[in-house]
């Protein structure tokens, strides 16, 4: 194995942290306010959310692609005010990641919210206590299996992400081009021997991650019948 | 004469399990008393207890308690639950999966009072239970623990949403003891929401009779229930 392959595991895995760890900050005042508020237009940003979830990465990668080009207003605006740009860049496959991968963190916190009873939002809201204190004490730590699923489904799921990274960041080594997409370069390449270790890894990495995930659900279900 | 502590007037639109009807009520309730709603399930019962306690808002009405306004719809007053100082006691308990019965009081209190909530864990006869999770506790204890943190934070009324209606009779008769106990030690005026005849007869000293949103009749237990119709 040569630095080559570490290195794009390398960015895969900061990829798939600062993914994860973004969105787990942003969706839990998602999924909060898509539970809880009265806000009878919630739904269109419910279905916005959720596009990813059924259109072609492709797709939304094309558009990201626009949208970061200089030729367009919003890349144009980063590179004139803020000498930014995003297409073909670590930042910009983490801006198509955090977009692609939102459902899946704020739909499971979501999740988690919605089964909980009102009555303990309520029954803290009646002792006294704020949103944020409700919010903290009594509804996040009786979501925790919610939590974990968000957590390592956006996390394994960023990993195995091809088509949004590929129209966005294309495949530079050592700054955009991640684990899947060098499965797929190693195969054109007929390189298969080396298609074969990242391809082994992800297979491995994906399948412990998902161990882990129905491991603390089961726990958890464990806890809550004593 | 007996000093009014809550008077209420409000109208609320609610869906009921026999359509939309208008919650329309009147009530006045003294200070340190111990008043009940009665009535039959879906007639608006639990929306009254939610509208005092602040957790649904009513259509239109007042609700005043001692001389603070706590809900004007003309004037636009409306508190939130947090700055109205009551307990609530749910139907289902509402007790937290994640804290045991001693994080309960602890997260229910307002002050670091470590003897307030000796007191309660005495009174409730919880004290050997205080590391127990509320899924390791029986439905009794379940109940006491749901009242004991209602009392915690030493609110200036009491609401008890049918808080006995899940439990065994004999366990029942116990936990009405100990709720007249606590009353008369805590001095909380207390509204209780119940469909069981004998259990407003034993607690509470005057009862709203509420049917299809509106208060039918009203006055003491004993002159109530002593017509044909409840006999």
């Amino acid at each position: 194995m040569d630095v080559a392959f570490f290195q794009t595991f390398w960015i895969s895995i900061k990829l798939a942290t600062l993914t994860t760890i973004i969105l787990f900050c942003t969706g839990i005042p998602i999924a909060y306010f898509l539970t809880y508020s009265a806000f009878r237009a919630k739904i269109i940003l419910q279905a916005l959310i959720s596009v990813p979830l059924v259109l072609p990465p492709s797709v939304l990668g094309f558009y990201l692609l626009i949208a970061f080009s200089p030729n367009y207003f919003f890349g144009h605006f980063l590179d004139r005010y803020f000498d930014v740009r995003l297409a073909f860049s670590f930042a910009g496959i983490l801006i198509g990641s955090i977009i692609f991968n939102l459902p899946f963190m704020v739909n499971s916190i979501q999740s988690g919210l919605s089964n909980l009873p009102v009555s303990l939002k309520d029954a803290s809201y009646t002792l006294g206590k704020s949103r944020m204190t409700t919010l903290f004490r009594v509804l996040l730590p009786n979501i925790k299996p919610a939590l974990f699923t968000g957590i390592f489904l956006t996390f394994a799921h960023t990993l195995g992400e091809f088509g949004v990274i590929l129209m966005i960041g294309g495949n530079i080594p050592g700054k955009t081009r991640v684990a899947s997409i060098a499965v797929y370069d190693e195969v054109q390449a007929l390189n298969f021997d080396t298609a074969n270790k990242y391809s082994v890894f992800l297979l491995l990495f994906s399948f412990f991650i998902l161990l882990v995930v129905y491991s603390v659900n089961r726990e958890f279900l464990k806890w809550k019948r004593f | 004469m007996e000093k009014i502590l809550i008077d209420l007037q409000v109208k609320k639109a609610i869906h009921t399990s026999g359509g939309n009807e208008i919650l329309d009520v009147k009530i006045q309730i003294p200070q340190f008393g111990f008043v009940t709603v009665f009535g039959k399930s879906g007639v608006g019962k639990t929306t009254l207890l939610r509208i005092i306690a602040g957790l649904t808002r009513p259509d239109s009405g007042y609700l005043i308690v001692g001389d603070e306004v706590w809900f004007d719809s003309i004037k636009k007053i409306n508190r939130k639950p947090q700055e109205r100082n009551i307990g609530f006691v749910f139907q289902d308990y509402a007790l937290f999966p994640n804290m045991t019965l001693k994080e309960h009081l602890l997260y229910a209190r307002p002050q670091k009072e470590k003897k307030y909530v000796s007191e309660l864990l005495d009174l409730f006869h919880l004290r050997g239970l205080c590391e127990k999770k509320p899924g390791k506790l029986s439905g009794g204890q379940q109940q006491r623990l749901a009242v004991a943190r209602a009392l915690a934070r030493k609110p200036q009324i009491l609401l008890l949403d049918e808080p006995l209606s899940a439990i065994d009779s004999e366990t029942r008769t116990m936990l009405q003891s100990e709720i007249i106990q606590a009353h008369k030690t805590f001095h909380a005026t207390t509204l209780l929401v119940s469909h069981d005849v004998s259990e407003v007869s034993r607690l509470s000293d005057f009862v709203y009779v509420i049917d299809k949103g509106t208060i039918i009749s009203q006055g003491r237990p004993a002159d109530i229930f002593n017509k044909p119709v409840y006999s």
